[in-house]
C-alpha cells in the first residue's frame, strides 16, 4: 500500500549532469543527479562497490580512491567535478585476476579484519607511497629538506586518516613497510 | 586423525574478496528495481508526534513513498519492544527513527528526509545517569541471567577490621560501538516471502524476529549476511535498520536498500551504557584480600530493560572471605543501552582492576605479586574449582616478556625528556560458554566435502577457523573443505558474541563431520552426495555447569607529556590463556584489537550527552574519536598453550573480548605511575591531567 501517490517526477537536466571521466582505465559515462558524489557513483551507478561508506563524512577513510593518482575521500568529491579525469579503486589496483604487491602483503600481515576499511587503506596506501616517493614530508618529518625516510611513524602518521575499529594497524603498517621496502 | 589444520596459521579464506573490493556487504548487491530508503529521526527526547507532514517530501522529485506511524505496514507487538518502529506516535528518546524516506535515488532520499515536517508534543526528560538519581531501582536479574546481588561472609565488618582499606568510585561513559560498516539492510518482499541481505552477527536470529515481528513462517524469510563490516556486539541481534527497510519494501512493493548514516548509529542500535562503580577493597598487612565490595550503577531505557553485569566480573577474579556485589539501575529517556564488546566484564574490570593498582600502593606490595596473592583455583561465587585458571601463568609470563622485574613503583619517578614514563598492569577474564548450534556435512563423489552452518564472519576469522576444525573432525587436508556460512538457508547456529561462537559452531560442526564418517565407514566409498546435520542442543544444554573462563595479563607503557598532559601508548603487552588457539593469525588480529579497543576506552572515548537536548553531541567520527593508526606504536599478544577438557569439543575457550577486558585498567595504572594522578573517570584526557596536577 502506498503512502501517497507515486511520484514521476524525476531530476530534470538543469539539476544533472552528463559526467565523462575515466574508472580503472575504462572510459565511462554516466548521467547524474549534481549531488552524487563520486562514491555513489562508484557505488550506485557503476557497480564498483569496493569502496566503502563508513560515514560519508571524511571522516573514516574508507572511501578513499585515487584521483587523477592522488588520495581522496570520494564521499567529498561530488562526480560533476572529476569530469575528464582519472579515478583508480581499490577494483583497480591490480589487473583481473592479479593482485598487487600491496594486497598481497595485506593478506599476508593479515592486515584487516571485517574487510570494511580495506579498500580504503589499500587506496591510500598506495597514494601515500606515492607522495613519499616525491618526497613530501609529514607531520612528523623532522628534516623537511630531505626526501622522509619511510619510517613506521611516518607509516602510521599517512595511513592516520584511514581508522580500522578492528583495529589492524600493526599489520597494516607492516603490510606497507614490506611493499615500500621490496618495490 | 588429525590433519594438523588446527593450530596452524592460515590467511583468512575470504582475503581475496576483501582486497580486490569483490567482497559484497548488506547494501551492494545490485537488485533490478532497487530504490532508496533514508531513516528520519526524532527531533525530541520525550513526547508524542502530533502530525506529519509530507507534502513536501512527496512533491520532491524522486520520492516514491513517506513511511511513519500513521501509514507504515503493521508488526506483530513482539518481545523486542526496541523494534516495534512506525508503529506508534510515542516517542521514547531523541534519535527514536520516526519516519522513513523512500525514493529512487541516494540522493531524493536524502533530500526528501529533509523535507518531512514532523509536529511533536514534548514532554520533560530525564537522560543523564546520576548516583543519587530519584529512579535508582534494583533489577530482578542482570544479563543475561545473573543474580542482581550477591553476598558471601560480613562485608560491612570484614572491611571495618581490615588494616589495609580502599573506597574509590569509578565513572566511564557512554561508548558506541561503530564498526566501520553502519547498520544497513537491503530487503525483498516476493510473493510473501522476505529476503535480507543484512549488515547483523548472527542471520538466525534475525530471521526468527523478522518473522515474528511481520507475522510469516520462518521458513519464508531468508536472512543473508555473508560479509559483516564488524559489529562489536552492536549488530547482535536483528536492529533498526532491517526492520525499518523490510516496512519500506513492503510498503513501497519494491526492492529497498537503507544503510542508517554514521550519525544516525550513535545511540539507537545500542550503546554501552556510561557506569557509576564504587569499589571497596579491604587487605591485611600482607595485600591478602579480605573484604570485597563491587557496587555498579548503570542505564536502561523506559522501553526495555537492559541490565548490564558490570560487577560480576569481581564474584569470580580474586578471592576473599568477605564479599558483596549490587546492580542498580535506571530507568532514563535514552536509547536501550545494549551490547559492546565484553559487556560487564569491560567495564567492570576497569574499576576493579583499577581499584587493585590503588590496594598495592597502600599495602606497598607490586601490583603483579598482590593478584598473584590473591589468585584461587576455587571460583568464589560459584564454590567450584575452575576448570583451568591460568591467570598468575600469565602475569609471569607477561612480567617476563615485558620486563616488569625491576620496576621502581614510585610515581612519577621516570622522565624521558620532557615525557614522563610510567607502567601499569591489569589481570582480565571472561567466561568461556557455548550455546546449542546445529551443522551439515556433505561428502561429494570427488572426495571433497561441503561443510554447512549458519556462522557469521564479522572480521574474526570465523570463517577460516570453522574450516580448521572441519577439515580436522573430517580427517582431510582443508584444501578439500569448502565452507558455507552467513545465510539463515543454512542449518541454525548462535550469534556471533559473547565470545562463545568458535566453541559453539566447531562443536556441531565436528558432530557432523563424526555423523558423516560414520555413514561414509558403514557405507563404503560413496558414489553420490552422502549428507550427516548434527545439532548439539542436548550435548550443550547437558553440560554440567562449571567455572570456566578465560584469562590474562595486561602491561602497559605510557609516556604524559610533562607540559601538555598528552597520554602516548609506548607499548602494550598481553599474555592471554583461552584453551586452544585454532587459527595463530586470525586469534592475534582479535586480541590486538580488544587491547586497543580497550587503549581507545581510556584514552579516546566518550559520548558527551548534551542534556538539553538528551542526545550524544559527539555523534561522528570527527569528534567520537576512535584509536587511529598513529596511537598505536607497539602492541603484542602472546597465548599460552592451554588444554582444558571441560570446554567442548575443539577446547576453545574464546577470544573475542578477553582482549578488551581490563585493558583499559592498566592504560590508567601506568598513567597513574608515570604522573603521580590518578584519573578516575575515563577517557583520560589531557585537561584532567593538567587541570588536577603541576605536572610540569
Amino acid at each position: 500500500m502506498q503512502g501517497g501517490p507515486e511520484n514521476t517526477t524525476t531530476i530534470d537536466e538543469r539539476h544533472s549532469s552528463r559526467v565523462t571521466f575515466e574508472v580503472n582505465g575504462e572510459p565511462r559515462q554516466v548521467t547524474l543527479d549534481n549531488r552524487t558524489t563520486l562514491l555513489d557513483t562508484l557505488r550506485e551507478h557503476l557497480d564498483l562497490t569496493g569502496a566503502k561508506k563508513g560515514c560519508d563524512h571524511g571522516q573514516c577513510g574508507s572511501c578513499t580512491v585515487l584521483l587523477d593518482g592522488r588520495r581522496v575521500k570520494s564521499c567529498l568529491v561530488f562526480a560533476v567535478t572529476v569530469d575528464g579525469r582519472s579515478v583508480v579503486s581499490v577494483e583497480g589496483l591490480a589487473g583481473p585476476d592479479e593482485l598487487s604487491p600491496l594486497q598481497a602483503a595485506f593478506i599476508a600481515h593479515d592486515a584487516f579484519q571485517c574487510g570494511y576499511c580495506t579498500p580504503g587503506q589499500l587506496c591510500s596506501a598506495r597514494g601515500m607511497l606515492d607522495e613519499v616517493s616525491r618526497g613530501w614530508p609529514s607531520a612528523v618529518t623532522d628534516d623537511l629538506n630531505t626526501p622522509a625516510e619511510l619510517t613506521d611513524a611516518e607509516i602510521r602518521e599517512r595511513m592516520a586518516g584511514n581508522l580500522c575499529r578492528c583495529a589492524a594497524y600493526p599489520h597494516i603498517v607492516a603490510a606497507v613497510r614490506e611493499t615500500a621496502t621490496s618495490s | 586423525m588429525s590433519t594438523g589444520a588446527v593450530g596452524r596459521a592460515y590467511p583468512r579464506l575470504e582475503g581475496r574478496e576483501k582486497v580486490t573490493g569483490t567482497a559484497r556487504y548488506a547494501v551492494e548487491y545490485p537488485v533490478d528495481g532497487i530504490t532508496y530508503g533514508w531513516a528520519v529521526p526524532s527531533a525530541v527526547v520525550r513526547g508524542r508526534i502530533t502530525r506529519v507532514d509530507t507534502s513536501e517530501a512527496l512533491a520532491s522529485p524522486g520520492v516514491l513513498a513517506v513511511l511513519h506511524h500513521g501509514n507504515a505496514p503493521r508488526l506483530a507487538p513482539g518481545p523486542e519492544p526496541e523494534l516495534w518502529l512506525l508503529q506508534e506516535p510515542t516517542v521514547h528518546y531523541r534519535g527514536q527513527y520516526v519516519a522513513v524516506v523512500v525514493a529512487t535515488s541516494l540522493e531524493a532520499a536524502r533530500e526528501g528526509a529533509r523535507l518531512v515536517r514532523i509536529d511533536y508534543d514534548a514532554a520533560s526528560h530525564s537522560t543523564v545517569l546520576t548516583d543519587d538519581h530519584p529512579g535508582l531501582y534494583q533489577p530482578d536479574h542482570v544479563n543475561p541471567s545473573y543474580p542482581t546481588d550477591t553476598a558471601e561472609g560480613d562485608f560491612d565488618a570484614g572491611y571495618a577490621a581490615a588494616p589495609v582499606r580502599v573506597d574509590v568510585t569509578y565513572r566511564t561513559p557512554a561508548y558506541h560501538n561503530n564498526p566501520m560498516e553502519p547498520h544497513a539492510t537491503t530487503a525483498q518482499w516476493h510473493d510473501g516471502r522476505l529476503l535480507v541481505h543484512d549488515s547483523n552477527q548472527g542471520a538466525s536470529s534475525v530471521r526468527a524476529t523478522l518473522a515474528e515481528l511481520f507475522e510469516v513462517s520462518p521458513e519464508s524469510v531468508r536472512v543473508v549476511a555473508e560479509h559483516v563490516g564488524g559489529g562489536f556486539g552492536s549488530k547482535g541481534y536483528a536492529k533498526a535498520a532491517v526492520v525499518l527497510t523490510a516496512l519500506a519494501a513492503r510498503h513501497v512493493d519494491r526492492p529497498v536498500k537503507l544503510a542508517l548514516t554514521r550519525q544516525q548509529i550513535f545511540g539507537p542500535i545500542g550503546y554501552r551504557t556510561p557506569t557509576i562503580q564504587r569499589v571497596r577493597l579491604a587487605s591485611d598487612a600482607d595485600g591478602r584480600l579480605t573484604a570485597i565490595c563491587h557496587d555498579a550503577i548503570s542505564q536502561t531505557s523506559t522501553i526495555r530493560e537492559f541490565a548490564e553485569q558490570t560487577a560480576v566480573y569481581t564474584r569470580s577474579m580474586y578471592a576473599a572471605p568477605h564479599r558483596r556485589t549490587t546492580h542498580r539501575l535506571v530507568r532514563l529517556d535514552v536509547p536501550t543501552p545494549f551490547w559492546m564488546r565484553a559487556p560487564g566484564e569491560c567495564p567492570g574490570a576497569y574499576a576493579l582492576e583499577s581499584a587493585m593498582d590503588e590496594l598495592a600502593i597502600a599495602v606497598g606490595i607490586d601490583p603483579v605479586e598482590l593478584r598473584i596473592r590473591n589468585d584461587t583455583e576455587v571460583d568464589p561465587d560459584q564454590g567450584r574449582p575452575f576448570t583451568s585458571r591460568n591467570l598468575v601463568t600469565c602475569l609471569r609470563e607477561g612480567a617476563q616478556r615485558f620486563g616488569w622485574a625491576d620496576r621502581d613503583p614510585t610515581p612519577r619517578a621516570r622522565r624521558d625528556g620532557r615525557w614522563l614514563v610510567g607502567t601499569g598492569v591489569a589481570g582480565s577474564s571472561y567466561p568461556a560458554r557455548a550455546r546449542p548450534s546445529s551443522a551439515r556435512a556433505t561428502a561429494r563423489p570427488d572426495g571433497s566435502f561441503l561443510v554447512q552452518i549458519n556462522a557469521t564472519d564479522i572480521g574474526t576469522g570465523a570463517r577460516t577457523a570453522i574450516w580448521q576444525v572441519a577439515a580436522d573432525a573430517l580427517g582431510v587436508p582443508p584444501e578439500r573443505v569448502e565452507i558455507h556460512i552467513g545465510d539463515s538457508i543454512l542449518p541454525t547456529a548462535p550469534v556471533a558474541g559473547g565470545s562463545m561462537g568458535t566453541a559453539s559452531w566447531s562443536w556441531a560442526v565436528i558432530r557432523a563431520a563424526q555423523a558423516l564418517r560414520e555413514k561414509l565407514r558403514d557405507g563404503g566409498p560413496p558414489t553420490g552426495e552422502v549428507t550427516a546435520e548434527a545439532d548439539t542442543a542436548d550435548e550443550v544444554g547437558g553440560q554440567p555447569a562449571l567455572p570456566r573462563y578465560a584469562y590474562g595479563a595486561h602491561f602497559v607503557e605510557v609516556r604524559v607529556d610533562a607540559d601538555t598532559g598528552e597520554v602516548r601508548l609506548n607499548r602494550m603487552l598481553g599474555v592471554f590463556a583461552a584453551g586452544r588457539v585454532v587459527n595463530p593469525t586470525t586469534a592475534r588480529s582479535q586480541l590486538i584489537g580488544g587491547m586497543t579497543m580497550g587503549l581507545s576506552m581510556a584514552l579516546h572515548e566518550e559520548g558527551l550527552l548534551d542534556e538539553r537536548y538528551g542526545d550524544w553531541v559527539n555523534h561522528d567520527l570527527a569528534t567520537y574519536h576512535i584509536t587511529g593508526c598513529a596511537d598505536v606504536e607497539s602492541i603484542e599478544a602472546y597465548w599460552l598453550d592451554e588444554r582444558d577438557d571441560e570446554l567442548n569439543p575443539a577446547g576453545v575457550k574464546g577470544i573475542g573480548e578477553i582482549g578488551i577486558v581490563g585493558a583499559a585498567a592498566a592504560v590508567a595504572n601506568a598513567v597513574h605511575h608515570a604522573t603521580g594522578v590518578r584519573i578516575r573517570e575515563l577517557p583520560i584526557r589531557l585537561d584532567k591531567l593538567i587541570g588536577v596536577s603541576d605536572l610540569a
